[in-house]
């Protein structure tokens, strides 16, 4: 046996708790406390009934003062369960946290024992395991840093939105950037909101609203992350804003420009059934309320070849502005919340289905438009081909989900909108007629179920189970051949117009903003959370989180419980006057490091950057995990409290060496 | 190898899934054999290969449990990185003459506590036919070249 003191000086205190019963029936706490006494580290020793109540941690407070202990070990339940109490404890005696020690002897012993030989015996190594820990134990604070109190919320849809505004009105300043012109995102194109059937615009316009005019919100459009550096607290964020080319401030949305342009493209806002010009505000409800000009569509900005629109007898408050240029606009955050939404899988993947074929075969957003009373054709559904109202009407649900060759999850809001779109329909088209193709009705929120049973019951929706193989177009109708998986029969259905419900897909970039950002991405290309149930809104980057659509796909109920959830863990960090963190992290002997940079490619949180080549970690990013300490080939990197020596000794100790 | 041979375990818990599996058995109260002790580690992706070495020089057999794969990794891809080291250790046991079984590799989330219970029974019944590493029937001196590993590094 080779001496295991590291110094003479520790004088530990080890208290074993009986916790009633629960303990002492199957552990002689007794002969514990005679065991390790023979340990040289430990100057005192205890047993008691009930360690965590207020005499117990009297005890523990009393000795440490009396025995003037540098380490406490409870031999008790688990550390998860009890280790912040005997904490609180050892720091009232003015003993540092990180010189208190669980021994688990409960859950792990005596709970799970029954010979009481045995598991005392156990007892006995599993708190002298505790004791070598200890004893090398540092004394640690935790680390503290200064932060910007200012929030950046990255996504001007409706997650983005309720986020900067939860922020901003507990008076923390927050800069929003959206990458289009306009905040609303999706939403806004929404006709009306299922299960209530809410106008989607009545809801979401007055929060748009909202962003403009608070005096805590910082708005830029057209405008998208360049770089993010730094950590929880201290991100340093680079903003590169396009140029708009009309001046908000200036434009008074008269629409005259809009006349004299010559230009016309497809509107991004009516999903391309309608028509916009090269200069144009998206939907006349945006924000900012102004309109801009698409440099690619304008016929020519340099050399300026038209100019019709900037002409002082169109743009009276000369608001259009040729020059106006790229801009880099560079801030430090404290927290980044990202909420960059979604779009809809490309439907010309579905060769089958023949979306970019047929003009009437059309995705869910599409149909969106076509039912909105802002849509193209005024709210009254008409057909894309010949702009007729279509009767017999198919919704195709899992268009692409749930299918390994396309995206292999569910999508879970198709089957409640394709429901909503079908009563909407039915609504505008009395005598229209529904069939609507399942593999499974997943209506799965807060009264959805009932939503979907209202639909089936008021218009006579013909819910058939069962994939859809090829739809095509002969002789002005649209046909889809598929299967009925419940009757085992071939269909064969003629009708007007097809709506594919896609997959939501994560936003295109989603890879490389998550690259900027150090989010981690699953396997569908979603931002990563932390854990699913604890920290579902936490990215792996302490101090960014994640709300709506870009880290799965949701409704609107969900989006905006997260992003108010994402709001409420920002402000838990701009409150702070400095921001904590643990301290059990890594730490480098930089003199023999080898400069082989294994610890940075493993490193979970890029904690570790070189300086003058030696690695060195960045405390405050380093989560302590050690999976750097396991792959530094040198041996030179450990982990604080929980070193390669400490380890070396508790092996021993649980083998019954010392 | 007589019956009553209690074969002994190190486990390496990580703190988030395995120890919290292992804490999970407790609290239902199940029962396994009293051999095994263990260690809570941050991570399974922080646990080294001496550590194991050293271990199987002093115990008959390791056990690691870590968060499932893929995703549940508290630190995000320490079980990845686990999972590479304990396929090459086993190699390396291998090629020592000591029965890569002896290190023993689960993914136990904190719910799993019935699995725990049977990962540890199950495995004392391997390390039990197995014997002592000493003992161990095809390389006598298998003990030795681990001890001679670890003096080496």
């Amino acid at each position: 046996m080779e001496p295991s003191l590291v110094s003479d000086k520790e004088k530990i205190g080890v208290f074993a708790c009986h916790c009633g019963r629960n303990i002492a029936a199957t552990i002689d706490t007794e002969r514990v406390v005679e065991e390790v006494l023979k340990h040289p580290a430990v100057v005192h020793a205890e047993h008691y009934e009930y360690m965590c109540s207020d005499p117990g941690q009297e005890l523990i407070e009393t000795a440490i003062r009396e025995k003037r202990l540098t380490g406490v070990i409870v031999a008790a339940c688990s550390p998860s369960l009890h280790e912040v109490t005997f904490r609180e404890t050892v720091k009232r005696a003015d003993l540092n946290i990180y010189k208190c020690e669980i021994a688990n002897i409960r859950e792990q012993d005596s709970w799970v024992h029954e010979n009481k030989e045995k598991a005392t015996e156990k007892a006995v190594k599993l708190t002298k395991s505790a004791i070598e820990k200890i004893i090398r134990n540092e004394a640690l604070s935790p680390i503290k840093v200064g932060l910007h109190k200012k929030a950046l919320v990255i996504g001007g849809g409706v997650a983005g939105i309720r986020a900067a505004l939860d922020i901003a009105d507990a008076g923390f300043p927050v800069v929003l950037i959206e990458k289009t012109a306009t905040v609303g995102g999706h939403m806004a194109q929404l006709a009306e909101t299922f299960p209530t059937l809410d106008c989607a615009s009545c809801i979401l316009t007055p929060l748009m609203s909202a962003v403009a005019h608070h005096p805590n919100i910082e708005l830029h459009t057209l405008s998208e992350i360049e770089n993010v550096e730094g950590y929880v607290g201290n991100f340093h964020v680079r903003i590169k804003k396009h140029p708009r080319y009309v001046e908000p401030d200036k434009c008074n949305l008269c629409n005259e420009c809009e006349n004299v342009c010559p230009v016309a493209v497809p509107s991004e806002f009516d999903e391309g059934l309608s028509l916009r010009k090269a200069v144009f505000i998206p939907f006349p409800q945006a924000v900012p309320s102004s309109y801009l000009i698409d440099a690619n569509a304008c016929l020519g900005m340099s050399p300026l070849i038209c100019g019709k629109c900037a002409e002082p007898e169109v743009c009276g408050p000369q608001a259009v502005n040729f020059d106006d240029q790229e801009k880099i606009i560079e801030d430090d955050f404290g927290a980044i919340v990202v909420a960059t939404g979604y779009e809809l899988y490309n439907p010309t993947n579905l060769g089958e289905y023949g979306a970019d074929v047929y003009p009437d075969v059309i995705t869910s957003l599409q149909f969106e438009r076509l039912l909105s009373p802002s849509g193209p054709t005024g709210g009254i559904p008409r057909r894309p081909s010949d702009e007729k109202i279509p009767k017999r009407i198919a919704f195709i649900h899992c268009a692409g989900s749930r299918d390994e060759r396309h995206q292999p999850y569910c999508s879970h809001i198709c089957c409640t909108y394709s429901a909503k779109h079908a009563l909407l329909f039915k609504e505008l088209v009395p005598d229209a007629e529904i069939h609507s193709f399942y593999i499974d009705i997943r209506a799965v929120g807060k009264n959805y179920e009932d939503f979907i049973r209202r639909v089936q019951e008021e218009t006579g929706i013909h819910y058939t189970r069962g994939k859809v193989s090829r739809i095509y177009e002969q002789d002005g109708k649209v046909k889809v051949l598929g299967v009925d998986t419940l009757l085992d029969e071939r269909i064969e259905l003629e009708v007007d117009m097809v709506v594919l419900a896609l997959p939501m897909v994560p936003f295109q970039g989603v890879k490389d903003l998550a690259g900027k950002m150090r989010i981690q991405i699953d396997g569908n290309n979603f931002l990563q959370e932390l854990h699913p149930k604890l920290h579902p809104v936490e990215s792996a980057t302490s101090g960014i989180f994640l709300a709506g659509a870009a880290q799965s796909p949701k409704d609107i109920q969900d989006t905006v419980s997260q992003a108010g959830a994402c709001a409420s863990k920002a402000l838990g960090i701009l409150t702070q006057e400095k921001i904590s963190h643990i301290p059990t992290v890594a730490n480098v002997d930089e003199e023999n490091c080898s400069s082989c940079r294994f610890c940075i490619s493993v490193c979970p949180y890029r904690a570790i950057k070189t300086i003058d080549d030696k690695a060195h970690v960045e405390e405050v990013l380093c989560e302590g995990c050690g999976i750097c300490v396991s792959a530094c080939p040198s041996g030179v990197i450990d982990l604080r409290n929980h070193t390669d020596k400490q380890v070396g000794f508790m092996i021993k100790a649980l083998a019954g060496e010392i | 190898m007589e019956r009553n041979f209690e074969p002994r375990i190190l486990a390496f818990l990580c703190r988030w899934c395995g120890y919290q599996g292992a804490d999970m058995a407790g609290t239902s109260r199940l029962k396994y054999p009293s051999s095994i002790v263990s260690i809570r580690v941050p991570c399974s992706g922080r646990i080294k290969m001496e550590h194991v070495l050293d271990a199987l020089t002093r115990f008959e057999g390791v056990l690691i449990a870590g968060c499932h794969v893929p995703n549940d990794c508290h630190y995000v891809h320490g079980n990845f990185k686990c999972l590479n080291r304990v396929t090459l250790l086993k190699e390396i046991l291998a090629q020592m003459g000591v029965n890569p079984v002896r290190l023993r590799l689960e993914w136990i989330s904190a719910t799993e506590g019935r699995k725990f219970a049977r990962v540890v029974g199950e495995f004392t019944q391997e390390l039990r036919k197995l014997g002592t590493l000493n003992s161990a029937c095809t390389h006598e001196n298998n003990s030795i070249s681990l001890l001679q590993v670890k003096q080496s590094e």
